[in-house]
């Protein structure tokens, strides 16, 4: 049926091996990557490892579930961990505060009258807030801050519900560029900054722009921005060194990035962009899991389902079985299609597939539930496996 | 209580802004949309504003420039044009208008400057990405209105509100200038009779709460919601009495047998098992799917709102099942003039 069989990723293979220090879950919005992270963490921390999850943006019954009832920035230990391996894991949960994790950096890096200018610049507030970029950067950088604190043999990171999963890798650089003073000097007075060279180049044309800006935005923006800039200024070096480091540590062997997507098709084209992308910077991609797939578990054609359905009129409940079987027969088809088509383009990416729950992930239970499905290659056998009931809350 | 179908007041909008949660299914449920209205020989075209390139994607042509070009012909004659904005040359464009940048332009975006100054007042890039669809809705040629209707594949929802509210955008920005003028404009389109924002969900948990809580925020901002449209629906086969049973796990398999027999099917014990277990998954999922459903019904602010639906379709994943899409969202209503019969 299927052209090309992927290969299979072996989750516990990946969160057992104690070389893996870091899984980083990547994907499109709504493919259900916090659930993912955090049900590798669940797993990874139930057998045995000491884990910290690093999540974005979770629903709120599955951050009750982790005991992140209040946003705090900090870690804290998940109850109701049953560590079953030689050595007892434990499992704490955070839920990023890009906010405060900004202000914190501010000050780690700036003498103390200066973070509070910087702090209190009204031009710090809208980038701190809606920059887009400012989460990803950030989420980068609280993953540079735990995994530096070294009590943790596995940070497993959550990735923010960007537009593209490739925002991921490009916000923190676009976010350097951005405080880099270069620009804001040139805008606020382009006749002296910027260089000989570079004012002819541009020429008059800079001195227009920068005039048309200014009149745009106003000049108190500007002049908030540029106070911004300069206060910023001394700890930059700082700030991009940062940078510079976590993203070394992705490309590091102990880095494993998961890519999450669910079986739509807009959803497995950002994934292939994503892969291409890890293999371009040379990160080390350990395989795209397949969220809610919906494996048939009655070796019965659609076809066949479908007729005998028509002949099944005196009984209603059969029927409705043949004719459910039949339209996930179908699903499941398009479903192998879709992954196909990935698999053409990617053979030598891992794949795992991960059955649907049904309902909602509402409690650890339900993670450990999702953490088996994850470590189960091969979702898509015949073979029954008997609907095991998931807790509803 | 929601209803189903298109109502007059919907007919009449010329901007249908179309968002949801990520992963519902936005671009796809925008494209169907702009067909539907396009059909029977209308004009419309379909924006998208984030450089995402979606539209192309979902009509599997190449990326789209930053130019109006037909991207498809629609059923009974009418034609769907495309556009990408690029907010850049939007920009640039605009500055070209006021103040003449010439070659400068483009070396200014290769430097970055142009990101830069859209980055350092968000709402610039809004208020630029919402004039330029005001501007394509009022655009006329001989008198009459270039396009039927204009469709916006706008920002997912967590992001919509502050993209539409443009009048809250330009308290950031300098409070004179031409921007400022064709802003006002832009005010009184969003605001008017002549737009509605469509939001997309599913029937799971997550994007009816998203849902709910963007109808509350449009109106806080005196933004007219107009259908919520629930995508990739799916058929439900059991009766509804045995849904409850089904999903606690309780399938009488012995019936089960015996129906299939009936019908000429005798399969063995774990065949039997395996559509049982189906059986329980596809119960479990209705009644989510059916609470999910109540939960959009019932909420405040939804009795109102315009209901529309578009099937989870099995076997395309091409341009074929766009246009079954919008024949759903014709047999909805979708498309009929004021006072026209359906």
């Amino acid at each position: 049926m299927s052209p090309a069989r992927p290969q299979v990723l072996d989750v516990d293979a990946v969160i057992d091996d104690p070389q893996t220090k870091i899984i980083v879950c990547c994907g499109s919005g709504g493919v259900g990557k916090t659930t993912t992270s955090a049900a590798l963490a669940l797993r990874a921390a139930e057998r045995g490892r000491k884990v910290v999850v690093l999540t974005i943006d979770p629903a709120k019954r599955l951050a009750q579930a982790l005991g992140l009832d209040e946003l705090s920035n900090e870690p804290g230990t998940v109850p109701g961990i049953d560590s079953t391996g030689d050595e007892k894991g434990e499992l704490q949960a955070m839920m990023l505060d890009m906010r405060r994790t900004f202000d914190d950096m501010v000050h780690t890096h700036a003498a103390p009258d200066r973070a509070e200018k910087i702090i209190a610049n009204p031009f710090y507030q809208t980038i701190s807030s809606s920059f887009s970029g400012t989460q990803e950067y950030m989420a980068m950088e609280k993953l540079g801050q735990l995994t530096a604190r070294g009590h943790w043999d596995l940070v497993v990171v959550d990735t923010p519900p960007s537009r593209s999963a490739l925002d991921f890798l490009d916000a923190p650089q676009r976010m350097s560029n951005f405080l880099d003073g270069r620009m804001i000097r040139l805008l606020s007075s382009p006749a002296r900054a910027g260089g000989k060279g570079l004012r002819k180049i541009v020429g008059a044309g800079f001195q227009l722009f920068a005039k048309a800006v200014s009149t745009i935005l106003g000049g108190q923006l500007l002049a908030d921005a540029s106070a911004f800039v300069q206060a910023f200024d001394t700890m930059f070096g700082g700030f991009r060194e940062r940078a510079t480091k976590t993203y070394e540590l992705l490309r590091s062997p102990g880095t494993a990035f998961v890519v999450v997507a669910a079986p739509e098709p807009d959803a497995l084209r950002e994934a292939a962009y994503f892969v291409d992308r890890l293999s371009g910077e040379q990160m080390p991609l350990a395989g795209l899991v397949l969220n809610r797939t919906h494996p048939v578990f009655a070796p019965l054609s659609a076809t066949e389902a479908r007729h005998a359905a028509e002949n099944a009129g005196s009984s209603r409940l059969a029927a409705a079985v043949l004719r459910l079987h039949a339209d996930r027969v179908d699903l499941a088809d398009r479903e192998e299609r879709l992954l196909n088509r990935f698999v053409g383009a990617h053979p030598d990416v891992p794949v795992a597939r991960v059955p649907a729950v049904a309902g909602d992930i509402a409690d650890l239970d339900g993670l450990r539930e999702v953490g088996e499905r994850l470590a189960q290659p091969g979702g898509e056998s015949a073979s029954p496996e008997p609907a095991r009931k998931v807790h509803h809350l | 209580m929601t209803s189903s179908g298109w109502p007059a007041e919907l007919a009449g909008a010329r901007l249908h802004v179309v968002s949801g949660k990520g992963g519902t299914g936005k671009t796809t449920a925008a494209a169907a949309l702009a067909l539907a209205l396009a059909s029977g020989g209308r004009r419309t075209l379909l924006v998208e504003v984030e450089g995402r390139q979606g539209i192309a994607q979902v009509f599997d042509t190449a990326p789209l420039p930053y130019e109006e070009r037909r991207i498809a012909v629609a059923p009974g004659g009418g034609e769907v044009r495309a556009l990408a904005v690029d907010v850049e040359a939007a920009l640039l464009e605009y500055f070209e208008m006021f103040y003449r940048l010439g070659m400068a332009g483009r070396t200014l975006r290769r430097m970055g400057a142009i990101e830069f100054a859209t980055t350092l007042a968000p709402g610039l890039r809004d208020v630029l990405l919402t004039g330029k669809v005001k501007e394509c809705v009022s655009r006329t040629e001989n008198g009459r209105p270039v396009y039927d209707a204009v469709i916006l594949d706008a920002p997912p929802t967590g992001r919509l509100v502050t993209f539409l509210d443009v009048t809250k955008a330009m308290s950031e920005l300098a409070r004179t200038g031409p921007i400022h003028n064709q802003a006002e404009g832009v005010v009184d389109l969003l605001h008017s009779p002549r737009t509605a924002v469509h939001l997309v969900t599913l029937l799971e948990d997550l994007p009816v709460t998203e849902t709910l809580e963007t109808v509350r925020e449009l109106a806080e901002a005196d933004l007219r919601v107009g259908a919520v449209i629930v995508n990739r629906v799916r058929e439900q086969w059991l009766p509804d009495r045995s849904v409850a049973p089904a999903a606690n796990g309780r399938v009488d398999a012995g019936r089960v047998r015996a129906g299939l027999a009936s019908a000429g099917l005798d399969l063995p014990p774990d065949v039997i098992d395996g559509l049982v277990a189906e059986t329980v998954e596809h119960a479990v999922r209705v009644a989510s799917e059916s609470a999910a459903a109540a939960r959009l019904e019932a909420a405040a602010g939804t009795e109102h709102l315009a209901r529309l639906e578009l099937p989870q379709l099995l076997d395309g994943v091409d341009l074929g099942a766009l246009y079954e899409l919008a024949e759903a969202l014709t047999a909805q209503g979708v498309g009929t003039t004021v006072g026209a019969s359906a």
